[in-house]
């Protein structure tokens, strides 16, 4: 399954409904902060029945997030045994050179930004589909 | 592809000259737009990316805007060479792909862990790794964002 961390709705509907059109059964959890992407991660309140919250195969992690900002949800998680060995990918509308250097020195996996036109939006989201869920080999732990 | 007009430089390190090879078959195939710099063991790679000896020259050994890195190299081999890169500040940004034969899951856990950006198993198959070779360059090259890019070199 993919976890997505966003709060723009409308962008995380363009993610699912991209996903869905090549992988109509891929269970994606959309989160829209940072703090509820942790509690996930981490198996912390309603999530702490793991069957509820399954590893993700892939993180898209946006970075202007309520509560936990997204550069801090991904030190956690690349600071963390358990999680480090899954991609991350930070999806953003940011292109501040300032931001790709952060994420890359905190070890985001890829950076990449978000077209702002429909069809290249939903080409990107299949691309990205098909190099982390299909080429790229995820850690086992 | 290019980014504002400039070519995108890929350093591949690999020993194999069959898979060097295929890798740079398929990319010109594929025109994933590049310049593809082959060094066949670990030292001359970390020569290659800290300038050093017959790289000194930026002009002729530009720095790479993605690593593909085989894991099985002589004199370096590819841990010490990923190691290396990830804990040198101006090198650290550049993303490594780890480009093995090896599904060992421990070896995964382990590229990771020394935090390479992403692990990918050489098919056996030609095709396939034709495939794979563009999908590649079209993600790396196209639409990941390099920092150096934006800032010139790095």
């Amino acid at each position: 399954m993919i976890l997505l961390v966003d709060d723009n709705e409308d962008h995380a509907e363009i993610v699912i409904r991209s996903f869905r059109a090549h992988d109509p059964g891929l269970p994606i959890h959309h989160v829209t902060d940072g703090e509820s992407a942790l509690d996930y991660l981490f198996r912390r309140g309603e999530y702490s029945d793991p069957g509820v919250s399954p590893r993700p195969r892939l993180i898209l992690l946006d970075l202007r997030l309520p509560k936990v900002d997204g550069l801090e949800v991904l030190k956690e998680i690349k600071e963390t045994h358990e999680l480090r060995g899954i991609p991350v990918v930070i999806l953003t509308s940011s292109q501040a050179g300032i931001d790709v250097q952060m994420a890359c020195d905190y070890h985001a996996n890829s950076y990449v930004v978000k077209p702002l036109e429909f069809d290249q939006f939903t080409q990107l989201v299949r691309d990205l589909g098909s190099y982390w869920l299909g080429w790229n080999v995820k850690s086992a732990v | 592809m290019t980014v504002k007009g400039k070519p995108l430089e890929i350093l591949l390190v690999e020993d194999n000259d069959d898979h060097a090879e295929i890798v740079k078959r398929s990319l010109r195939a594929h025109q994933v737009a590049n310049n593809l710099h082959v060094v066949a063991d670990g030292q001359a790679a970390l020569d290659y990316l800290l300038g050093r000896g017959e790289y000194r020259d930026r002009k002729t050994s530009p720095s790479p805007d993605v690593i593909l890195l085989d894991l099985a190299l002589p004199k370096v081999d590819g841990w010490e060479v990923l190691k290396e890169i990830k804990q040198t500040d101006k090198l650290l940004r550049i993303p490594v792909v780890v480009l093995t034969s090896s599904e060992d899951e421990r070896d995964v856990a382990k590229a990771y862990d020394c935090h390479a950006n992403s692990y990918l198993v050489k098919p056996v198959d030609f095709n396939k790794f034709t495939d794979l070779m563009r999908d590649l360059g079209f993600y790396w090259l196209g639409w990941n964002v390099n920092p150096f890019i934006q800032g010139g070199e790095g």
